[in-house]
């Protein structure tokens, strides 16, 4: 295996289009360090992204957005008040994803290049509409965050191509956002569902919103319908059951040891009522 | 295959080795330093035997690789009594006998460690969320959180 450690991301692109064998990209490296011990991968080429300038800064764009780096750990995160301010769902979903230990290398960008429908940090970045860059050999290129999965462990990001950056949108006034997740325990274990919800508000009216689902199809999904459910209404009571019959009808979960297929598709309505909730209530300025 | 040449610094001492690049920061701390006080457990990053502080991050050792070290500073449970004294929280685990084996004991100390660091007044609640990723198959963890919070009280100069 050859290790590779480059400064800009053209660099990175040129060894990985030139690579011949199996390719690699190491940012926080909790994934891909699993695999290659347990031999399910064996690059060739391990290319460490985390040498590239800024890969480890977090930034307030220009229009308001934020731009974070490839190699920020979930640790930094929760550590930036101004993220967590403007993206709480984003931040809290990142947060589930392993121990205090794995906090300190797993990556936004790493949770969504593993391809894993079951990603706790993906629903989040979904429902905030949330876009990746994307260095190649050709340049550079951005693609909404749901487009990049192509299904359990597979991504939309051709040879020599990475993600160079996560950039969020501004999140401007009155919105909110949230992400829960169904696990059997307290800590420490994959999602069976998750459900990002992200909503602006008019008033008590809901004027826009994203709902996206995870672990119950072959990638998280964006689903637009249940948005629909919502907008126009102050979450009342009709709009969460609307809400909850849409977002268990786009559930098209696989039954496996961690739950039954049944069983997400309910879960899959519980959870999205309610993350709308505390979305709700996290635009109106309250605490929840 | 090539090594790569690593120059690191290990509890404050400037360190070099070589390393074949797909060692593990714990591989070379172990066989290449000599310092086998970080245990590997599980190899995964799911048991945090391995604990260690990277540039002051805790992380499974595991999960980094040796060549990663280059140009950083790592901190090990053989950095944490200083000279003849224990650190509290070591002479707590053996007060309360927070260990039995004593395999995961290490990866708790330096996980517990890096917590009153930046909480130093931690809940039980927060100790057992801060040591989930460390396991320990004998204690029952009961021992180890109190351990940990008689630690803390004495840190801040209180009595528990």
């Amino acid at each position: 295996m050859r290790y590779h450690s480059p400064t800009s991301f053209t660099d990175a692109a040129g060894i990985a289009a030139g690579a011949s064998g199996l390719t690699r990209f190491l940012a926080g490296g909790t994934d891909v360090l699993v695999q290659m011990r347990a031999g399910m991968v064996q690059p060739d080429d391990l290319i460490d992204l985390k040498k590239i300038p800024g890969v480890g800064d977090i930034t307030r764009t220009d229009d308001g957005g934020w731009r974070i780096g490839v190699a920020v750990p979930g640790i930094a995160l929760g550590a930036n008040a101004g993220l967590k301010t403007d993206w709480p769902g984003v931040v809290e979903g990142m947060e589930l994803v392993g121990s205090t230990q794995i906090q300190g290398r797993a990556t936004l960008a790493g949770n969504l290049c593993n391809g894993s429908p079951a990603a706790d940090s993906v629903p989040g970045l979904v429902a905030a509409g949330a876009t990746v860059e994307i260095t190649g050999p050709e340049g550079t290129r951005t693609l909404p965050v749901e487009e990049l999965p192509a299904g359990p462990g597979k991504t939309h990001l051709a040879k020599g191509e990475m993600v160079s950056a996560i950039l969020l949108p501004p999140r401007g006034q009155h919105g909110g956002d949230a992400y829960l997740r169904f696990i059997p325990r307290t800590e420490m274990d994959i999602a069976v569902v998750g459900c990002a919800v992200n909503l602006t508000l008019d008033g008590d009216t809901i004027k826009s919103a994203r709902v996206a689902l995870g672990a119950v199809a072959p990638t998280v999904i964006l689903v637009p319908e249940a948005a629909e459910a919502i907008i126009g209404t102050t979450l009342d009571d009709a709009a969460i059951a609307k809400l909850e019959s849409v977002a268990k009808s786009a559930a098209k979960p696989i039954s496996d040891k961690r739950g039954t297929s049944e069983f997400r598709v309910e879960i899959a309505g519980v959870l999205a009522k309610r993350a709308a909730r505390i979305a709700y209530a996290r635009a109106k300025g309250e605490q929840a | 295959m090539s090594k790569i040449h690593v120059t690191t610094t290990i509890n404050g001492d400037p360190v070099e080795f070589l390393a074949d690049p797909r060692e593990t920061l714990l591989d070379c701390l172990r066989d290449k330093v000599g310092l086998t006080g970080s245990k590997e457990g599980c190899g995964t990053g799911d048991c945090g035997a391995c604990s260690v502080e990277l540039d002051g991050t805790l992380v499974c050792s595991c999960l980094v690789l040796g060549v990663e070290a280059d140009g950083k500073s790592v901190s090990t449970i053989e950095g944490m009594a200083s000279d003849n004294d224990l650190h509290p929280l070591q002479r707590k685990f053996i007060e309360h006998a927070a260990l039995q084996c004593g395999f995961c004991t290490p990866g708790i100390l330096v996980a517990a460690k890096k917590l009153l660091e930046v909480n130093p007044d931690p809940t039980e609640e927060e100790t057992r969320y801060w040591l989930a990723g460390n396991l320990c198959r004998c204690t029952g963890y009961d021992k180890i959180v109190r351990a940990v919070m008689d630690a803390a009280a004495e840190m801040r100069q209180e009595v528990a």
